[in-house]
């Protein structure tokens, strides 16, 4: 792909990042920032505190209660198996939080490591960029259930799919940043005081590539609980009577018309949870490059 | 028995939005330019010299703009007032304009005949042929080499005082009254730029046109100007014909400009600058803008607007009088 | 001058017509040095695709017959798929295979994925080219518009709806569409597909809502991309020579900002393109349209994997295809690049 300036795709690349407090300060004056941050927040709160705000199973069937519309006492309903929505949405928050992390933080890991070595080692540079591209010519949802359908439906599979689906992304956008950052002059001025490659990516590159890292991963963050739930939802991800936003709304499906709230309640969620993730990306991006900010 | 001026500037007043409200950026600013005259405009960056220009043709940002008073008549029309329909028809055949970086003011995906038939279409009616034509016979006119064959080169080809050419070309294709030129040969080699003021002083002559000519280069102003008027900190502060500028400037920060540009056959020992610096836009300052860093202030510049005086025939500045003999004193 | 040379007769001067034979063999000369370019990412893309298999893990013919059957049975999988061949051996006749045009057959559909594929085509193209019909002028439309009103409710707006779009799970919103659309006010049948042989109103019935859910989260996308590339745009010097060349608005925004936004909007169509593709498997599963994608979803639940290789193998392809047409727009588009 031609370069198309590529300082517009790697926002905050060899800008010094606001120190500290100040950049704090920033965000949360940013509208965006403030919803993004209180929709992941609340929503994390219930994941991990999920025990304490229902004292229900979230497998638990009673049948006798099936199909309840939804009422203080099921606030999201029953489903087909008289199981607590609201139970199990708050469950399916958990998988679908930690999908999201683990997923960007292996898959930036990764996508900085290889990014890295591609844009200081001309040699590793083709090589590695012409598997990414071959990568990135399998849509990446195909890939992720090829994978995750091998694996055998589970969360662990669901994380090593998604990862390998997003690492050819975060190696373009390191490698982009750390090509830009490594024709600036304090790169040149360290190799030419004798710094070891090593310690020039170390001390120098990676600081620098951080910023525009930071932002993808909350892109990535977004597209992993979709996926998760796309996934899930097409039967290769977590399984039932385990708790996902996806597979609830699988199961839901059939019954539509009559028991809307068993696939409202999730869809939701799901939809909070991007946006949140979104909102925060789009925020992150805004104090930490405000080059960009005419653009977006 | 005075003449009425082709355009006339009066009393303009632009204001720009930032965050905290508005700024000024130019204040009571009136320029005459009379048929066929040339005027050239000087000050430092930031004095205003190009938002003025630009708000002849209304080029500004209508949202983050406002122009509280002033007029800009041209052959009787108050352009600040035309409608968006009446404005177009004068932008690019009877005022054109030019700027300053030629290559970021050519379209990169078009062709360079393609730009200048652009005009041609837009005012005269022309069919796609005869444009095409035309734009060869005008890119002939501004000495491109070959002008056939580049024609149909992208701007990117091109050199930078050829890619000033083609926008000089562009502004003169509908033979325009007035020739806005802002700060063009800012960008070129000093070679390239005494060609290109030749071009337009060529062009003046041919096509009997005004020129209102911007820079910060006195040396530009004093090739090709016939009046000249100085700005400062958004105001008029002088102006006056070429010769006496030079010869006998009166204003304090006229006198300050001509002293630091360096003389080939003066002492070169050290520079002379003018101490301070330009003041902010947001500075809210009662009296003289300058006073802050001229070295014949009184106290009465610090707290009112200067009057403006006239030195001399067609040579007024924006002083008191006590300030001007002083002046002349020194020399 | 030759009287015989080709620029004579077309009535050009003998040099306008070599630079005119120079432009385009220089552009036919990018165009094919970009295909040559192309030929790595294919081979890489068929070895991965073949490695697909073998990175299981486990015996793969253990997992193709399934779990419970037979020791014989597992052996005659093996024989079948060739597996008892060493690795580089199996290597070079999927290579082979391919070169002849064999992308291998299906276990379960008894047919090959070549023809297995075909038949689907028409369902998966169906869907891909209405969306994409929608969604190209939609979401340029909206996204010069959300430019030029910047910072106005319109801008708000259409930047909403692209959020909206990038958060909401798409296969929610189909079966939303479908409770909505189909089953309570029945104006459009919630699955299946009728080919256009049957007639255009019946097959665009079966299409519509499934194309209309797919470029509603694409539109989104082309907006943002579109607003962000004119926006970039539009603060440039050109379009204030433009405007003060007398120009109407129109015109300076048709002709000159959008002619320079189309090189991003050329990039961002190339990633909708392959996102449709992606979006179609789910899509198609929720509609139960029997369109490629639906097939490769059911292959892959059902361990079908010859068939399930075959055909990510004409997923990569058609994706490099589409890169490369991608990158010929761009020389077309961008006067800039041509000539480097």
């Amino acid at each position: 792909m031609t370069d198309v300036g590529l300082e517009s795709i790697v926002p905050g690349v060899g800008l010094a990042p606001p120190q500290g407090g100040r950049a704090v300060r920033r965000l949360f004056r940013h509208r965006s920032f403030v919803i993004g941050f209180a929709i992941i927040a609340v929503l994390s709160l219930a994941a991990i505190f999920a025990s304490l705000l229902t004292s229900l199973d979230p497998s638990a069937m009673k049948v006798r209660l099936r199909f309840r519309a939804p009422t203080p006492d099921f606030v999201f309903g029953t489903d087909m198996f008289g199981r607590d929505i609201f139970t199990r949405v708050l469950y399916g928050a958990r998988v679908s939080l930690f999908v999201g992390l683990a997923v960007s933080v292996i898959s930036g890991f990764c996508g900085a490591v290889i990014g890295v070595l591609a844009a200081q080692f001309r040699k590793l540079d083709a090589p590695i960029m012409r598997l990414m591209d071959a990568l990135m010519s399998f849509p990446a949802i195909l890939l992720a259930l090829g994978i995750a359908a091998a694996l055998g439906p589970r969360v662990s599979s669901v994380i090593v799919a998604l990862t390998v689906a997003y690492v050819p992304a975060g190696v373009r956008i390191v490698r982009a940043a750390a090509l830009v950052v490594r024709e600036m002059d304090y790169v040149q001025a360290a190799k030419l005081s004798g710094a070891s490659a090593l310690r020039i990516i170390v001390r120098h590159i990676l600081p620098n590539c951080f910023s525009p890292l930071l932002v993808h991963l909350t892109f990535i963050f977004a597209y992993a609980i979709l996926a998760e739930a796309a996934l899930s939802f097409l039967g290769v991800g977590v399984q039932p009577p385990l708790a996902s936003w996806g597979n609830i709304i699988a199961e839901g499906r059939d019954y539509a018309t009559e028991a809307w709230w068993v696939m409202l309640f999730p869809g939701i969620a799901i939809s909070l949870a991007a946006l949140g993730m979104n909102l925060l990306g789009d925020a992150l991006r805004d104090v930490l490059d405000p080059r960009l900010k005419g653009g977006d | 028995m005075a003449v009425a001026p082709l355009l006339a500037i009066r009393d303009l007043t632009v204001q720009f939005r930032v965050d905290a409200g508005w700024v000024t950026a130019i204040e009571g600013v009136s320029i005459d330019i009379g048929e066929g005259e040339c005027v050239g405009v000087v000050g430092e960056s930031g004095s205003g010299k190009s938002v003025t220009a630009l708000s002849i043709l209304r080029l500004h940002d209508r949202a983050a703009t406002r122009i509280p008073s002033g007029s800009i008549t041209f052959r009787g029309q108050d352009l600040l007032r035309s409608s968006d329909s009446a404005l177009r028809r004068i932008r690019g055949s009877e005022i054109a304009m030019i700027f300053q970086d030629p290559m970021s003011s050519l379209n990169p995906v078009l062709t360079i005949s393609e730009q200048i038939a652009e005009t041609l279409q837009q005012h005269q009616n022309m069919s796609g042929m005869a444009a095409r034509h035309r734009a060869v016979e005008l890119l002939d006119l501004v000495r491109i080499p070959d002008a056939r064959r580049r024609a149909d080169d992208y701007p990117h080809r091109l050199s930078g005082g050829m890619r000033q050419r083609v926008m000089v070309a562009m502004a003169i294709a509908c033979r325009p009254r007035l020739l806005i030129a802002d700060e063009p040969t800012t960008a070129l080699d000093v070679t390239i730029q005494a060609q290109i003021l030749e071009l337009l002083r060529e062009l003046r002559k041919e096509l009997g046109m005004s020129v209102m000519l911007i820079s910060h280069d006195l040396g530009v102003i004093a090739e090709f100007a016939q009046s000249v008027v100085v700005m400062y900190a958004g105001r008029v502060v002088e102006r006056a014909p070429v010769a006496t500028l030079f010869r006998r400037p009166v204003h304090p920060y006229t006198i300050g400009l001509m002293a630091a540009v360096p003389k080939l056959d003066g002492d070169a020992t050290r520079l002379t600058a003018i101490p301070g610096r330009i003041p902010g836009l947001q500075e809210d300052i009662q009296g003289c803008r300058f006073a802050p860093r001229c070295g014949f202030v009184l106290d009465s510049c610090l707290q009112t607007q200067p009057p403006i005086q006239l030195a001399g025939e067609f040579h007024s500045v924006r002083c008191p009088p006590q300030v001007l003999s002083l002046g002349n004193i020194n020399g | 001058m030759p009287a015989c040379s080709s620029s004579g007769i077309f009535g050009w001067s003998d040099d306008e017509g070599q630079r005119l034979l120079t432009g385009e063999l220089a552009l036919l000369r990018i165009i094919a040095f970009k295909f040559l370019q192309a030929v790595p990412v294919i081979l890489i893309i068929s070895v991965l695709a073949f490695l697909l298999l073998s990175l299981l893990p486990g015996d793969p013919a253990i997992i193709i017959a399934g779990e419970q059957a037979s020791p014989e049975a597992v052996e005659h999988v093996r024989q079948q798929l060739g597996l008892d061949r060493p690795f580089l051996q199996q290597l070079a006749i999927w290579l082979l295979n391919l070169a002849q045009g064999n992308f291998g057959s299906s276990l379960i559909l008894n047919q090959s994925v070549l023809s297995a594929v075909g038949e689907r085509l028409p369902v998966t193209l169906s869907l891909a080219a209405l969306s994409i019909s929608i969604t190209i002028p939609v979401g340029v439309f909206l996204g010069s518009l959300a430019a030029y009103y910047r910072q106005s409710w319109i801008d708000a707006g259409v930047m909403t709806f692209a959020l909206l779009g990038v958060s909401i799970p798409a296969f929610w919103i189909a079966i939303l569409g479908i409770t909505l659309f189909s089953v309570r006010l029945g104006w459009v049948p919630s699955s299946g597909f009728t080919p256009i042989s049957q007639g255009l109103g019946p097959w665009l019935s079966s299409v519509i809502l499934p194309a209309l859910i797919l470029s509603l989260f694409q539109i989104g996308f082309l907006a943002r991309m579109t607003r962000s590339a004119m926006l970039d745009v539009m603060g440039q010097d050109f379009i204030r020579t433009a405007r003060a060349k007398g120009l109407s608005e129109w015109r300076t925004v048709s002709k000159h900002a959008l002619r320079n936004a189309l090189i991003l909007i050329i990039t961002a169509t190339g990633i909708l393109l392959s996102a449709a593709i992606g979006g179609s498997v789910v899509i198609e599963q929720v509609f139960a349209l029997p369109g490629i994608g639906r097939m490769v979803v059911q292959a892959i639940l059902a361990r079908d994997y010859p068939l399930v290789q075959g055909t990510m193998l004409i997923f990569g392809f058609t994706f490099v295809l589409i890169n490369l047409f991608v990158d010929v727009l761009y020389t077309l588009a961008d006067p800039r690049v041509r000539h480097d």
